[in-house]
């Protein structure tokens, strides 16, 4: 789809942050091409968020550029997000109603997209406390889906799921972003995450946070089984920089993997 | 279609509902034909000469304007309490200083007696019906005011960088993310007030004489007519009913469908409209 050695579509050059005296980003320097997966790992805390929203545009930097040509950025939070009083439906068609697109086809958009990310009929209807946390989140996604972003940026948005839903989003975002050709920023304290869904990995040390380490990951996400997800984060872990960002969460927060 | 059902069914839902309210409203005035026929009628007239009476009044032209009166009353002091208590409440709800200006003084407010204010303003406007239209902005504005400074301040913050992603238009947050939440709080204290607004307006008009039921009132106690006295009772009590089942409920039922199963007990006799 891309041309042989793609162009950086995302490209951050010496990003620094702070708020106040407190320092959260320290030169942080990296780029991601187009239709690639990036992924944020290090430490609960360590300003991977206020990255993904500096990248999404929402805050801007203390020092650095945010380069890229993307024109529809999107966020999908830990937290769905919905509001209680609108159905599924006008859930989802909540960024296009912003856009202001009409009633009836926002509402027509919303229901194929629902069925896209594997709501049933049924739900369309539904009000948030009617869904489960998978649904809440499927309906978030496809909230995000709706205004045909560009850019995903993806702020841990499955950490409040169990095991087995985990992997069945995370199946399902990375063949979405796949079929659509989009390019994702995923935040993460999950190196096992990381290793399933991302084509290159960047590694935060705690704060301030500095890119430590940055990891590619080659095989196609259809091939990376269990198997290679234990071997791949092992080898991970075996770079000293890395596994040393990774463990400041393990003496700090009790251990997060 | 599925829509339509659904509202249908609800509807159907509300009036069946409706023979529960029947049956204790029924009781009632059983017990109440029960204490006539123990004390006689100077202490408690019947239902029956109570409803005559009534209807009475209606015909001899008394009834309809002092209904008319009493509700003009009561909702202008209503509609300037909502607009006063929610604008101030709403910059108490958004700003820590104003909360901590504002919130002594709507205290203060709320602890004066409604029978003290209704003094207070007979000697300041006399007579007129703005002495009871006053007295009701006074006693209900620090309740509007309350439940709009709590709607704002417990917006959630998430759901405010939620909209603030999906770059949404001023106009759009404010119908389809402040308002809604905002409502859910400020609504419940908006029926209070009005329920409450229609008493205070009878007992200020109660003793400024100045028209309204409550003048009515005034004149049977003076006529020592505990049947009219009655009668004017039945009269109130009969506009609060109607303002609750036919106004607030269905409003209130619209606006909570997203949260229905939160909902429950939380009925016009728990609240002391009556």
């Amino acid at each position: 789809m891309n041309a042989m050695p793609p162009a950086p579509a995302l490209s951050i050059q010496g990003l620094s942050h702070s708020f106040g005296p407190q320092g959260v980003l320290d030169d942080v320097t990296f780029s991601l091409p187009v239709g690639r997966v990036g992924c944020l790992i290090g430490p609960s805390g360590c300003g991977k968020s206020t990255l993904l929203s500096m990248i999404g545009g929402l805050s801007e930097p203390t020092h650095g550029t945010i380069a890229h040509a993307f024109r529809h950025p999107v966020f999908v939070f830990q937290d769905p997000c919905l509001l209680p009083w609108r159905d599924a439906r006008d859930n989802v068609a909540f960024g296009l109603k912003a856009q202001g697109v009409g009633r009836n086809e926002r509402r027509c958009r919303a229901a194929r997209l629902m069925e896209v990310v594997g709501l049933a009929p049924d739900d369309v209807g539904k009000y948030p406390h009617e869904l489960s946390g998978g649904m809440r989140q499927r309906v978030a996604l496809a909230r995000a889906l709706a205004i045909e972003p560009d850019l995903l940026l993806l702020d841990e948005p499955f950490s409040a799921l169990d095991l087995g839903l985990r992997r069945q989003m995370q199946a399902l975002v990375r063949r979405l972003i796949d079929q659509r050709n989009l390019t994702a920023v995923l935040v993460t304290h999950d190196l096992a995450e990381a290793v399933r869904l991302a084509d290159c990995v960047f590694v935060l040390s705690g704060k301030p946070a500095r890119l430590t380490a940055r990891h590619d990951i080659a095989r196609p996400f259809a091939e990376r089984d269990d198997g290679f997800v234990h071997s791949e984060v092992n080898r991970l872990l075996s770079d000293p920089a890395t596994a040393r960002a990774l463990a400041v969460e393990d003496m700090g927060h009790g251990g997060g993997q | 279609m599925n829509w339509v059902r659904d509202r249908a069914s609800r509807a159907l839902d509300y009036l069946w509902g409706g023979w529960g309210a029947a049956a204790s409203l029924l009781l009632l005035t059983a017990l109440w034909e029960a204490g006539h026929a123990a004390y006689g009628t100077l202490v408690l007239p019947s239902p029956r000469d109570t409803v005559a009476a009534l209807v009475r009044m209606g015909g001899d032209g008394r009834l309809l304007p002092a209904v008319v009166e009493t509700t003009g009353n009561a909702l202008g002091g209503f509609v300037a309490a909502s607009l006063v208590g929610g604008v101030l409440g709403a910059m108490a709800g958004a700003s820590d200083m104003m909360r901590r200006l504002l919130q002594p003084i709507a205290t203060l407010m709320l602890g004066i007696p409604a029978i003290a204010w209704v003094v207070l303003a007979l000697l300041w406007f006399g007579g007129s019906g703005l002495a009871a239209s006053f007295t009701v902005v006074v006693t209900t504005a620090p309740i509007v005011f309350s439940g709009a400074a709590q709607g704002v301040r417990t917006l959630d913050g998430d759901l405010r960088r939620m909209a603030r992603a999906f770059r949404v238009p001023g106009p759009m947050l404010v119908w389809d993310v402040y308002l809604p939440h905002m409502l859910s709080y400020l609504f419940p204290a908006l029926a209070s007030a009005l329920a409450l607004s229609w008493k205070i307006a009878v007992m200020a008009e109660l003793l400024s004489g100045a028209g309204g039921i409550g003048d009515g009132l005034a004149t049977a106690r003076v006529q020592l007519d505990t049947v009219k006295a009655l009668a004017w009772v039945l009269a109130v009590v009969g506009l609060l009913l109607a303002l609750e089942y036919l106004l607030l409920e269905p409003v209130r039922r619209h606006l909570q469908t997203w949260r229905r199963e939160a909902q429950g007990g939380d009925s016009a006799m728990t609240r002391g409209l009556l």
